[in-house]
């Protein structure tokens, strides 16, 4: 399943910072889940990735934006190692219905993921968010809960990355960084998009505080 | 191939060997025995140390066999996680990025090249005179001026501390020593085991016997009691292995002393730095004993001053 440079390219991830898993709302059961995380930065993806069990990161695929990774070594990163789900990002100055193809498309192609059985790795803040807070929740993540009933969204804070590998820079900086996974969050019967999205960020939020 | 086998070497490992069988025993006994839920967390605390001294030893044992070379590496290995650990803890900023890139892409390996090629004043100055100018230097670039002082200096101690501090101990392995090219590895490990024992020692001695804290506000669980008798047993250890250094046993048991001193001032040193940050370990990559710093903050203060002072008493040894 997985390829036989994975556990190089995870000794170098922990080498460089740390990728220590912390399970404190639920533990790592090979179960299928979506997991939802704050981004910061470009290793987001590998450092969550690298903090799963293997057992379970043999079936976790990160979602990622195809515009980024699909040229070149991030084309064979994406393809061969993290086997990523790539879709469409929102393009500036699209129209309206554009706009609401490429949602939907990007939907479709996670819904299909999800059909496999593999469980995803997901940013629904959409793109890398400088600052210090959590941007909103992009709405992908509503429609696919309401696609899988009863699936568990489990939070995950990625800390310290911003500092590793921040937005514009190219060399990152060994700093210890942790994942903390936390109680999943299910749909409720009948929940509406606004309150779902805002319960889910804030369960994000909530572990980056802890 | 005579230093890999030299028989003191084998002697001391196969000791060490012996030791950690036996904990490993007591360990196993006391996991069965003890059920008190208070107790029962120190009981585990230490088996998940003991586990861990099996594989730091299994990892010196073997550079220490496959050579000078071998060692340097191990220990510019634990800079760069030591270092890693520090800066993690210190409240950097965003345009620090650069800055920190230099240190442990260029600075730290650059310093361990230096002592790997045997090019002794480089060694001993790079550190302390050019990084430390590069350093605010490349700061000042960066063109951040909040709190420029602070963040420049916690960088330059984390150098200091975790690179060049650190580096001291493979040094040894530079000194020219009456006894040939074997001496050297074993002054190193003398260091190792004189200090590490020395921490194992204080640890066990305060857990049962101590009650006055030394440094309440820093560390309480470092006792009066703690560091006298622990202190005591490990220099007694390094003067009974005092064939291990080119000291006589008499000058080897005032060294070991001076180590052990060194070394719990070192480790409460440390822990005020901790303390300040309000954490209690620097990091959690060795199970039981926290990260890498909280296991060589004792090495970290005294390698620099038996390597200085071995120069002064061996003249020509560099």
């Amino acid at each position: 399943m997985n390829h036989p440079l994975t556990p190089v390219l995870i000794a170098a991830v922990k080498l460089l910072c740390g990728a220590h898993a912390r399970w404190v709302g639920c533990a790592p059961e090979a179960r299928q889940r979506i997991y939802v995380a704050n981004h910061g930065s470009h290793l987001d993806t590998v450092v969550l990735w690298a903090a799963l069990p293997p057992a379970l990161r043999a079936r976790t695929r990160p979602v990622a934006a195809a515009d980024y990774w699909s040229r070149g070594f991030r084309r064979w990163l994406a393809d061969r190692i993290f086997r990523a789900v790539l879709i469409p990002r929102g393009v500036p100055n699209a129209s309206a219905e554009e706009r609401e193809a490429g949602a939907r498309a990007a939907v479709e192609t996670t819904a299909a993921a999800l059909a496999d059985g593999s469980s995803l790795i997901l940013f629904p803040e959409g793109t890398r968010h400088p600052g210090a807070g959590v941007a909103p929740f992009k709405p992908g993540i509503w429609h696919l809960a309401r696609m899988r009933p009863g699936l568990e969204l489990v939070p995950v804070w990625l800390d310290n990355l911003k500092r590793v590998l921040p937005k514009g820079e190219f060399a990152p900086v060994p700093f210890l960084a942790s994942a903390t996974f936390g109680a999943p969050v299910v749909l409720a019967e009948g929940e509406e998009k606004g309150p779902f999205l805002d319960r889910l960020r804030n369960a994000v939020v909530e572990l980056g505080r802890r | 191939m005579s230093t890999r086998f030299d028989p003191e070497l084998v002697a001391v490992f196969g000791g060490l060997l012996a030791l950690l069988v036996v904990a490993t025993a007591v360990g196993a006994v006391l996991r069965r025995r003890v059920t008190a839920a208070g107790a029962r967390a120190t009981v585990e605390n230490a088996w998940q140390r003991i586990v861990a001294w099996w594989g730091m030893c299994a990892v010196f044992a073997a550079a220490t066999a496959i050579g000078p070379l071998a060692s340097t590496a191990l220990f510019a290995l634990l800079s760069f996680l030591a270092l890693r650990e520090f800066v993690t803890l210190t409240p950097t900023r965003f345009a620090d990025h650069a800055t920190l890139v230099w240190c442990f892409f260029v600075i730290l390996p650059l310093h361990y090249v230096f002592l790997a090629v045997r090019w002794y004043g480089m060694f001993a100055i790079f550190i302390p005179v050019y990084a430390f100018l590069f350093v605010p230097i490349r700061a000042a670039l960066a063109g951040d001026v909040e709190h420029f002082l602070e963040r420049t200096a916690k960088i330059q101690w984390g150098l200091m501390v975790a690179v060049y501090c650190v580096s001291h101990a493979p040094a040894l392995l530079l000194l020219d020593l009456p006894g040939g090219a074997g001496a050297t590895p074993k002054l190193l490990l003398w260091l190792v085991v004189v200090v590490q024992l020395s921490d194992v020692f204080q640890y066990l001695a305060g857990k049962t016997l101590g009650r006055r804290p030394v440094a309440p506000t820093v560390s309480p669980g470092k006792t009066w009691e703690g560091l006298i008798v622990g202190g005591l047993a490990a220099t007694g250890v390094g003067g009974g292995l005092g064939f291990l250094t080119p000291y006589s046993p008499v000058a080897a048991t005032g060294m070991a002393l001076l180590l052990v001193f060194l070394g719990f001032a070192g480790g409460l040193t440390m822990s005020a730095i901790k303390r300040d940050a309000g954490v209690k370990d620097w990091g959690s990559s060795l199970a039981g004993h926290g990260g890498v710093l909280d296991r060589i903050d004792s090495l970290c203060f005294s390698a620099p001053i038996l390597f200085h002072l071995t120069r002064w008493f061996l003249p020509g040894s560099v």
